[in-house]
């Protein structure tokens, strides 16, 4: 990776290209959208969500979706996780395509681990036992899936609550139970929406440094959905800007400080540089 | 000094006695003014009625008996109809669409007018009386069912969507767990319910079973009497009522409905 801290441009295929071609060198391609369009229908007409939107995202790579709201990026997360349908398009995870016969493909939809904007866990499962679920439902036996959520437990720094109902837990605390869950069956790929969306802003920064050494840990490639710039940069090895109407990507800039990222790194002179950039983009638009 | 919430746990043991007391001075306040005693016999009168009520053997082996009996059957049937006739109507959206008005219309009659239907039907044995408990506890757990079946959180679909489960999986896991508390909300109405339909029956026709016995010490002018045959109904009542609930704490301890302190 160049020196460089910041590498942005206007055109957004240009950069996308661009921004590609420097890391294929390194690591394989773990998820790609090609040409994925996006068009809600409703009484009051159809909104294009996406138009032709091609991203190539590496192994281990760290990617952060960075927009105002409504510009597309909590439905190309849903595309890339399969929950949604692109209407053009494809996703392709390791060169094989998610969708396959009208159907997800089983085997790929396995190495995505999903952290939604809620945490979205089970109030009749105790906290063990939301994280054990996905082994739960691949056929683990008890003794090996209650074995790994304490272990997962003592990662996101839940020991003692184990037996805990989710009601129990505050919701920083829910949203590392929900990563543990997303982490159980070691998914290679981290899909997250917003995960910190509703934290205060201590226990995001927390968290934020928490998910940073989590994923270099556990050598995952993460998709991080936010609205923080801030978050982005800190976070990510490429910060993918998206812009409304109908949703495509404005930019992408490369952030190349080595991680794992001590929190004064926003104090550089280039961090905020970075920050302003993608600011004054995103300031344009309106 | 006891927390508040230890002296909010205690409330109910100090103010029902409290009320009781309060009652039944203001009873024995509107006797000693002048109420006719057949209106209102003395709380003494209705106590020593109420012994006597529970010295006789047939009371229970029989009066009560019956009325449990005819309560329970009839809940044990609307709760088993009204579990698959509310998930069915709350999954097949064209069917519960196309069932809907014919739905409203039953809900609508008041049931305990077909009580005498029901008597000409099945003669004035317990079947007559099962059935209409069963009819009265099967609208409101059915359409508890109904709403809980469609209530499932999206976001929990998602989940189980991204984690690849499976149509069954699907259901053990979420739908299942996510539907019991409306069960159980529908169930605490439906027993109560139960109850009311076993004793109209017993009003209309029949020898046995607390119902008869109101009926029957109505006939007889015996107001004390009365009085304690509708403390026993009471009682019979509250016991339903808190087994059912009982079986929900039990059932559903993560649930908002249940008190955190009664898991802990």
């Amino acid at each position: 990776m160049t020196q460089q801290g910041l590498k942005a441009t206007g055109t957004p295929d240009i950069a996308a290209e661009r921004a590609g071609g420097q890391t294929s060198v390194e690591a394989p391609a773990e998820l790609e959208l090609v040409g994925v369009s996006k068009e809600f229908h409703s009484r009051s007409g159809s909104v294009v969500a996406l138009k032709d939107v091609n991203l190539t995202i590496r192994r281990r790579e760290f990617v952060a979706l960075v927009g105002r709201s409504g510009c597309g990026k909590t439905t190309m997360l849903r595309i890339l996780a399969g929950l949604t349908h692109a209407t053009r398009g494809n996703v392709l995870a390791g060169g094989r395509p998610l969708w396959r016969d009208g159907g997800r493909d089983p085997e790929t939809v396995g190495r995505l681990g999903i952290v939604f904007q809620d945490a979205h866990l089970f109030p009749w499962y105790s906290v063990e036992e939301n994280i054990a679920l996905p082994l739960k439902l691949r056929g683990v036996g008890k003794a090996e899936r209650l074995a790994r959520a304490h272990e997962l437990c003592a990662l996101v720094g839940l020991s003692g609550f184990e037996r805990s109902y989710p009601r129990e837990l505050s919701g920083g605390m829910r949203q590392r139970a929900a990563i543990a869950r997303a982490l159980s069956y070691r998914p290679g790929v981290l899909l997250m929406d917003e995960p910190f969306g509703a934290l205060d802003a201590l226990t995001r920064e927390k968290m934020n440094l928490e998910l940073q050494s989590l994923a270099l840990a556990s050598e995952s490639t993460v998709v991080l959905v936010t609205h923080s710039i801030r978050e982005a940069v800190f976070l990510a090895d490429r910060v993918v800007l998206l812009s409304p109407r109908p949703g495509r990507i404005r930019s992408i800039t490369e952030v190349d400080f080595p991680r794992p990222r001590p929190l004064e790194v926003e104090a550089e002179p280039r961090f905020q540089e970075i920050v302003r950039t993608l600011r004054r983009q995103l300031d344009e638009e309106t | 000094m006891p927390s508040r919430e230890q002296l909010m746990k205690f409330l109910p043991w100090i103010s029902t006695p409290v009320l009781i007391v309060v009652i039944l001075a203001a009873w024995k306040l509107a006797v000693s003014l002048g109420v006719s005693r057949y209106t209102l016999p003395p709380p003494g009168e209705v106590w020593a009625a109420l012994l006597e009520l529970m010295r006789r053997p047939d009371v229970w082996t029989v009066h009560m008996r019956t009325t449990l009996v005819e309560a329970v059957a009839g809940f044990g049937i609307g709760l088993f109809s009204g579990v698959i006739v509310g998930a069915v109507l709350g999954r097949v959206v064209w069917l519960e669409r196309a069932v809907r008005p014919m739905v409203v219309a039953l809900q609508v009659i008041p049931k305990v007018a077909l009580v005498p239907l029901f008597v000409i039907w099945f003669g004035f044995g317990m079947t007559s009386k099962v059935i209409i408990a069963a009819i009265l506890a099967f609208f409101p757990i059915m359409l508890n069912v109904l709403l809980g079946v469609r209530s499932v959180d999206p976001g929990h679909r998602d989940v189980m969507t991204s984690l690849n489960a499976g149509r069954w999986q699907t259901f053990w896991a979420l739908e299942f767990h996510s539907t019991l508390p409306y069960v159980f909300a529908g169930m605490e109405v439906g027993i109560v319910f139960a109850v009311i339909g076993a004793i109209v029956g017993e009003y209309l026709g029949g020898n046995e079973g607390l119902g008869f016995l109101v009926v029957d010490t109505l006939n007889a002018l015996n107001a004390p009497e009365l009085y304690a045959v509708i403390v026993l109904l009471a009682v019979l009542g509250y016991l339903l009522f808190f087994a059912v609930n009982v079986a929900k704490r039990l059932m559903i301890p993560w649930h908002e409905s249940v008190s955190l302190k009664d898991i802990t």
